[in-house]
């Protein structure tokens, strides 16, 4: 039998300080849920660890006492990954801010895992070097935070995800023991085990210092905005842009209620009349980057733009990117609620998928704004409802599901950077097979054997998903059992 | 290790039962010398379930077989009963559009290339070793000079069906170049020799095949040098798609660039890169030697892993340990990446190799594993991993995935 966390108190006390440890109900709740609120809950108890040695001594305390504990980064998830345990430990990060090391000889930084993403690049900035993944929330998501979900960002199209730019971490496992995978080499020898833990959403215990790669800035960048008349003609230029070979670095792309959205938040000035818009950015050597911009210039137009504006400079850039940075809070601003949807599609499905979301919104009556990655197939829907309407809620969640069905029919996923979490963990059998999530979960108990590093995340239980796992109900099971409420 | 009852006689037909080709074994399918006693050929993933399963059942000892052109690496095997081999394990679904492609395991590397080539596409490996299949070469993890901008091998794997000791086909991933649904599996047997599983196939991301390509070489006097000029290529913005290093004799190293991309562009990046190699000159298609290990087949290799900042000294104090040793080396690799290889003749005794991996193990930081022995030091007292951090996770990984160690039983890290 597990002890009561709160049996634990003292002995964390001892670890973490006094000023590192929080009982105070009220300072505990302030941690009740990540970026998705509708999952809330407020833990045990919560540590604010220093160092690896207190992660470290924290952690095996709770293996021997059967406690379950959940790392904790900045809270910017979107899939409620760092959900608290009422009955356990929430470990955060925050307190473990200090980037240790900018190697700009073997292009490296390495960091702490409560450090923000940007701070690495504005680090290395100096050098004329940056970390290349570059998730929107950049500015307060921590690089621990990063790692567990492999986090992508608008450039992870050309440049890749978390995964491929950490060369090395240290882990204190689920069973309290302080291991190194990797370095700052490459390749280390034996399992990738490296490359398996980055994605593992805190289930396989806490980074907690990460070498990471740092690259050259590109020579130049160039960035365009292209107006269609429908998502129809915008989907196929992006099928165009990637199937002729080029590669930009990002491909972002809005369609009309977005677009409306952001000109009445931010007045970001797009063309008038756009059923969407497209940004293209190319970086790079400026040679290829021209040639490139040429290209798919004529590609967008081929495609049916009506309007095509290139920046001339940084601010020009900014002003083309401001409409889609401020997009989702943009859209907050239309409507009282609304559901964040990430799922992925084959790119050259999009142009169909758009489609089928558009009608899935006019048979139900429920708003879709379209704001996403087209250049990776990276959809995310934000589903529009009013909370205070009777079943909206319910409705939304029914249309937010299915958009994700059609993605899985489409040969997609439900999740292209958000993560599984608690969110999804129920929607995994889609997906898998009862053997592909056995086998899964072979792997987790190979480092938490006690099960109790973030537990019921991820994957599928019978207590979140009902005995049949993963048959999707059309009401979030927490929120069924009134464990939660959605919005 | 001794064999059980069971192991003594497997009953073939068991074996072929699933639809998988069962024949006796011949000395030429000996593995690290270990002449097994059948072996077996599935014609897809659900005989190789069922292949495994019975082998599992009848406590089989068993080891996949793409083409065998690297069946040497590793370490032997401590007991072999059953070869796999996967070469009906064929097909190519290309979906050209989306840049992806999925492929049977037992696939040559060659055909697929040739199939992706028509399309205007490449998977980023480098030029082949003749024969090798897809499943081989996820298997060893090796990737060529091209993965210093397009990754190594794991990095374009973006889905993966395998089959466990035990005969259940798992598969993780997807086929979609975005995708963070479940552990990403296909990182664990990446590299692990067939010691996890079966993989049954793969999917791939593409990339388009460049319209134009120079490589820039130039021969760096010491290491100092090979270094300053890898550093400044590096920091220079000329994104070089690889950057080589030849070391097949102390003395002189040769540098080579590879830049990819636009033709307009590409003679003026070559240019900008020139300039910063004495005597560098500019070329239309790869040196000799590119992309091959060096040294002959059968010598003894080394893997090199460092910083980048120590690429070049790495590669001259090979040449150090193997003097003192009273051998030679020859080496090459990615100083860009900072993974090299170091090949020592037959001639060198497992004393010499050991000698000569240990004192670069104390040199450097990173990894040094003997990769490769040549076939007289197979069965040689040797160090062929060096410290492998994490090795007590890595025998859980195992555990789970195969408590019987029925699959290349010792030939991984820590007898793994
Ligand atoms: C406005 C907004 C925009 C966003 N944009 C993007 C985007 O463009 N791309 C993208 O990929 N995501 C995006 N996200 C999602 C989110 O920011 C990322 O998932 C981010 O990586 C989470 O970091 P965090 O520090 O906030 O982690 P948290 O939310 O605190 O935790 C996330 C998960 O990581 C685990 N964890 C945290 N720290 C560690 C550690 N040190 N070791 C092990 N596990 C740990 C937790 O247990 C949890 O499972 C966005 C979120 C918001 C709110
Ligand atoms: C530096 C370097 C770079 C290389 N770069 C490239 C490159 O870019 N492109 C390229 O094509 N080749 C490359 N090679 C060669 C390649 O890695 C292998 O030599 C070759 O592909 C092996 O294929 P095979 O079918 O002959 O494998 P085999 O010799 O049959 O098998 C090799 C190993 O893999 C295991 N194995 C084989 N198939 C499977 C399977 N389906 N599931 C599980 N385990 C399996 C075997 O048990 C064995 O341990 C490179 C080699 C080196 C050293």
């Amino acid at each position: 039998m597990p002890l009561p966390v709160t049996a634990l108190i003292p002995r964390l006390r001892e670890i973490c300080g006094d000023d590192g440890v929080i009982t105070d109900p009220n300072r505990r709740r302030t941690y009740e849920s990540d970026g998705i609120t509708y999952h809330a809950g407020t833990p045990g108890v919560v540590v604010l660890p220093t160092s690896t040695e207190q992660v470290a001594a924290v952690v095996r305390l709770c293996s021997e006492s059967g406690v379950p504990f959940v790392p904790r980064g900045a809270g910017t998830g979107l899939s409620a990954g760092a959900l608290p345990h009422s009955q356990g430990v929430l470990i955060v990060t925050s307190r473990m801010r200090r980037i240790l090391e900018i190697d700009i000889a073997n292009e490296r930084a390495v960091v702490q895992p409560g450090v923000a993403n940007l701070e690495v690049t504005r680090a290395a900035a100096p050098h004329g070097y940056y970390y290349a993944p570059d998730p929107s929330s950049q500015q307060v998501c921590s690089v621990g935070g990063n790692i567990a979900e492999n986090s992508g960002g608008a450039h992870c199209l050309k440049y890749g995800f978390t995964v491929n730019h950490v060369t090395g971490l240290e882990v204190v496992t689920p069973q309290g023991e302080t291991v190194r995978l990797g370095g700052k080499s490459a390749d280390a020898p034996g399992y990738d085990l490296l490359g398996a833990f980055v994605g593992s959403e805190g289930t396989l215990g806490i980074a907690t210092e990460i070498t990471v790669r740092l690259l050259r800035a590109p020579q130049k960048v160039r960035t365009l905005l292209a107006a269609f008349e429908s998502m129809d003609a915008g989907g196929a230029a992006v099928s165009a842009i990637i199937s002729a070979g080029v590669l930009p670095a990002a491909v972002e792309m809005m369609d009309a209620l977005s677009i409306e959205a952001a000109e009445a938040a931010v007045a970001c000035d797009y063309p008038p009349g756009a059923g969407a818009v497209l940004i293209v950015e190319l970086d790079g050597p400026a040679a290829d980057v021209d040639a490139q911009f040429d290209h798919a210039t004529q590609l967008c137009r081929d495609a049916g733009a009506f309007e095509i504006r290139t920046a001339a400079d940084a601010d020009e850039r900014a002003r083309i990117w401001k409409g889609r940075k401020s997009a989702f809070a943009a859209v907050g601003r239309i409507s009282p609620a609304y559901i964040v949807q990430d799922g992925v599609v084959p790119r050259t499905a999009l142009p169909e998928v758009l489609r089928r979301i558009a009608e899935l919104s006019a048979e139900s009556g429920i708003r879709v704004a379209n704001v996403f990655h087209a250049g990776d197939g990276n959809l995310h829907p934000l589903v529009l409802f009013d909370d205070s309407a009777p079943e909206a809620s319910e409705k939304a969640a029914e249309v937010s599901g299915k958009i994700l069905d059609l993605c899985i029919e489409h040969g997609g996923s439900i999740t292209g950077e958000h993560g599984v979490g608690v969110d999804k963990a129920c929607q995994m059998p889609e997906m898998f097979s009862p053997a592909d999530l056995e086998t899964m979960d072979l792997f987790r108990s190979a480092f938490d054997p006690g099960g109790i590093a973030n537990p019921e995340k991820l994957l599928p239980t019978p207590r979140l998903c009902g005995e049949r796992p993963g048959v999707r109900k059309d009401v979030h099971p927490l929120v069924a059992e009134g464990t939660a409420e959605q919005f | 290790m001794t064999q059980d009852e069971t192991t003594t006689t497997p009953p073939a037909e068991a074996l072929s039962a699933g639809g998988a080709v069962v024949r006796e074994a011949t000395p030429a399918d000996a593995v690290g010398g270990r002449v097994p006693r059948y072996v077996a050929r599935p014609p897809d993933t659900a005989a190789a379930a069922e292949l495994l399963a019975t082998a599992h059942r009848l406590g089989l000892a068993t080891v996949m077989r793409g083409n065998g052109t690297a069946s040497d690496w590793g370490a032997p095997p401590s007991r072999v009963d059953l070869v796999l081999e996967t070469t009906a394990l064929r097909s190519v679904e290309h979906a050209a559009g989306d840049l992806v492609v999925q492929v049977g395991a037992g696939t040559p590397l060659a055909d697929l290339q040739t199939r992706l080539a028509a399309a205007g596409q490449r998977l980023t490996l480098d030029p082949l070793v003749a024969g090798g299949t897809v499943g081989g070469a996820v298997a060893t993890g090796l990737s060529g000079p091209r993965r210093l901008l397009h990754g190594p091998l794991r990095d374009l794997i973006i889905g993966m069906t395998t089959v466990r000791a035990d005969g259940v086909t798992a598969s993780s991933g997807g086929r979609v170049v975005k995708n963070v649904a479940g552990y990403d599996l296909g990182k664990l047997h990446t590299g692990a020799l067939g010691t996890l599983g079966l993989t049954t196939s793969v999917t791939f991301r593409l990339h388009p095949l460049p319209e134009a390509l120079r490589i820039v070489s130039a021969e760096a006097p010491d290491a100092e040098t090979a270094q300053r000029w890898t550093h400044a290529v590096l920091g220079s913005g000329a994104v070089p798609a690889a950057v080589e290093l030849d070391s097949h004799q102390a003395g002189p190293l040769t540098l080579s660039v590879l830049l990819e991309g636009a033709e307009g562009g590409i003679g003026a990046r070559a240019q900008a890169v020139a300039e910063l190699m004495d005597g560098a000159a500019v070329a239309e298609g790869p040196p000799a030697r590119w992309s091959t290990l060096p040294g002959n087949p059968d010598d003894t290799l080394l893997k090199i892993s460092t910083p980048l900042g120590q690429v070049a000294r790495a590669a001259h104090l090979v040449h150090e340990a193997a003097r003192q040793q009273n051998t030679t080396a020859a080496v090459s690799g990615s100083a860009g990446a900072g993974v090299l290889f170091a090949a020592l003749p037959t001639a060198a005794g497992a004393a010499a190799v050991d000698a000569v991996a240990r004192g670069l193990r104390t040199a450097l930081d990173g990894g040094v594993t003997v990769a490769r022995t040549a076939p007289a030091l197979a069965d040689a007292e040797l160090d062929r991993w060096g410290d492998v951090p994490g090795l007590e996770l890595m025998r859980a990984v195992k555990q789970r995935f195969d408590p019987d160690r029925l699959l290349a039983p010792g030939r991984f890290a820590g007898g793994i």
